[in-house]
């Protein structure tokens, strides 16, 4: 009898340890969705800016009150764009401790479309390319010395970037 | 595992330049298939670029980035020889490194 009852036992411990071992699981698919805000840690992928839908509550994801016009940030754009769907967007900014450089378009489903953050070291620049289904501005937001500023440049899409 | 990245680093003047071309598809989650059925959201939502070990740029994209994502940064330091290294993770939890010596 004894021999039978043995492993039904070390059945039932199994069958919790797997319980338990999936509710973990669970709270770490939450985490990476990020469902789960903590105290926020660096360079966790800001879900609540990406999936802003206009350019006020990306603004308010991103922790940005009132950025100030500067002449110190240069935003390179093509005036017209022949293929919405590849614009090259230069962002360069002569500040000191540029800390982080965000890149959106205003008319796009998805306003946010990058967020890049800066160590000590490396400079206060970066290139890349947008997608934007219409004529919009490209907004460039930099946090320097903990301040936030703003520039923004009017791109015309003479043909959409939705795959169309 | 993703498709390899093309990676050239400069150096001029001890300031490193770094150039990337990230192969992706970067599906926005808002185009139709012909048939009308919505193709799912598919892109790069991480990307983080070291220099010997020490983090030089950290980035999170949204879909708004285009297809094949180009990246140019600049880094003060760095030697001929020494190593660019660049990771980037999608929405599908896809990750893809890849590394480049620094050129003069």
């Amino acid at each position: 009898m004894m021999n039978r009852t043995g492993p039904e036992t070390i059945d039932m411990e199994r069958r919790k340890a797997l319980k338990t071992g999936g509710g973990i699981g669970l709270m770490a698919l939450f985490g990476a969705l990020g469902l789960l805000q903590p105290g926020k840690a660096f360079a966790e992928w800001n879900k609540t800016a990406f999936s802003s839908k206009t350019m006020d509550e990306a603004l308010a994801a991103l922790g940005v009150s009132a950025p100030a016009n500067s002449d110190a940030i240069k935003l390179t754009v093509p005036e017209i764009a022949e293929n919405g769907s590849v614009v090259p967007v230069t962002v360069v900014s002569n500040m000191p401790n540029v800390e982080q450089i965000s890149i959106l378009v205003d008319k796009n489903p998805n306003v946010l479309a990058a967020n890049f953050t800066f160590p000590q070291g490396t400079e206060g620049m970066v290139t890349t390319r947008v997608k934007m289904g219409q004529t919009a501005n490209v907004v460039a937001l930099i946090k320097a010395d903990g301040k936030f500023y703003r520039v923004a440049k009017e791109v015309k899409v003479t043909a959409g970037g939705c795959g169309g | 595992m993703g498709n390899p990245m093309k990676i050239r680093a400069a150096v001029k003047d001890g300031v490193t330049e770094v150039k990337v071309l990230m192969q992706h598809e970067m599906e926005t989650g808002l185009r139709k298939e012909a048939d009308g059925t919505l193709v799912p959201a598919w892109f790069i939502t991480e990307v983080k670029a070291q220099h010997q070990g020490r983090t030089v740029l950290e980035a999170q994209y949204g879909q708004s980035i285009s297809k094949n994502p180009y990246l140019l940064f600049r880094f003060k330091g760095g030697a001929v020889g020494e190593k660019v290294t660049v990771s980037w993770t999608d929405n599908k939890g896809d990750t893809r490194t890849d590394e480049a010596a620094i050129t003069a």
